[in-house]
């Protein structure tokens, strides 16, 4: 099944703190186009450790945006990419685009 | 309680902050994406706890530690479980949350970092009951022990009873137990002879506490208290024999 973001986690740390929820959420709105671009660029030039740290950043952001088995991967990514395995990789893209979907979604 | 944040990841840290703020019990007074940067502002100041990721550029969280010379208690946070076992080796690592936190979970956190003086007995840390302290430290009805530069109240009635054990003593509670390096002496007299009463030369109970006495000891909670033939009388005198 299909996981799909949501701001339940974010929701229940800022307990109506709405301020903390912007704050939040401006964060992620910022860092994320940042990081994935980050990530491409290393992928392109076969530097897969500086990728690795780069998806260890990213993959905060989908536990926070409750994509338990998105960051599942990215833990195991992370780990391969280390090693330049980037057998994952298809899969990884596809969660960094279902996130810059959403991201998209809350801007609007 | 002062604290810092000490991860490399923005997010991780901001809502690290949200749940100490919303604890009510704990002041960020720092946050910091290094442990270099962490270590500057040590150097500098005191803190009572840091929140720290194992995973971060430069210096991992566990060489962060290792230059610590007096470390405060320490809360990691990392999405890394592998470390779990490392990390309770250290007396002062007072928990140990898997990122991404959620807010039941660090209630837990909470609920251990008050009760911390017990989690430092499984270590080294180090606990002395203050040999002269302040008079505002003694009240009517507690005493202060100070345990790795925390002051820890117990309530009197919490006391189940006082067990010396070499170079130190421990105090034992409803909740749990706290060492302390000093005397049995020293403590007892600190304590209101109302309350406690030496019946061994290891042990010192609060009275009010036994269940039964039976032969040569008393039983308090499940432990089981030698009386010593010279204190028999003294015990057997306070008690309200029908």
């Amino acid at each position: 099944m299909t996981e799909t973001p949501n701001l339940n986690y974010i929701k229940e740390i800022a307990g109506g703190n709405e301020e903390f929820e912007q704050k939040f959420l401006s964060i992620i709105l910022v860092e994320f186009p940042k990081e994935k671009m980050e990530y491409a660029n290393f992928l392109a030039d076969k530097d897969y450790l500086e990728a690795a740290k780069v998806v260890h950043k990213i993959k905060h952001k989908l536990g926070i945006l409750s994509l338990t088995n998105a960051y599942k991967l990215a833990v195991r990514y992370e780990e391969e990419l280390k090693y330049g395995n980037t057998q994952l990789q298809t899969a990884f893209d596809a969660v960094l685009g279902t996130v810059e979907e959403f991201i998209k979604d809350i801007h609007q | 309680m002062k604290s810092i944040i000490v991860d490399d990841e923005n997010t991780a840290r901001a809502i690290v902050k949200e749940l100490c703020n919303s604890s009510g019990h704990i002041e960020v007074v720092g946050q910091f994406p290094n442990a270099v940067e962490a270590l500057k502002y040590l150097n500098q100041n005191e803190v009572d706890l840091i929140f720290l990721d194992i995973h971060m550029p430069m210096l991992t969280g566990f060489d962060f530690i290792a230059t610590l010379k007096n470390p405060p208690f320490i809360v990691l946070t990392t999405s890394d479980t592998n470390f779990a076992v490392e990390a309770y080796q250290y007396p002062f690592i007072v928990d140990y949350l898997v990122k991404p936190v959620t807010m039941e979970r660090f209630q837990t956190t909470l609920m251990k970092l008050k009760h911390a003086g017990k989690a430092i007995l499984v270590g080294n840390g180090e606990t002395t009951l203050e040999s002269e302290p302040p008079k505002e430290s003694f009240g009517d009805d507690h005493l202060y022990i100070n345990i790795d530069r925390r002051l820890i109240k117990l309530k009197y009635e919490d006391i189940l009873f006082i067990e010396a054990k070499g170079d130190y003593f421990e105090i034992k509670t409803l909740d749990g137990q706290y060492r302390v390096h000093s005397t049995l002496k020293k403590i007892k007299e600190k304590l209101p002879e109302s309350v406690f009463l030496q019946i061994h030369r290891s042990y010192i109970i609060n009275f009010s506490k036994i269940i039964d006495i039976q032969d040569n000891s008393v039983l308090i909670e499940r432990s089981v208290i030698p009386i010593s033939r010279s204190n028999r009388p003294r015990l057997m005198r306070r008690l309200n024999l029908l």
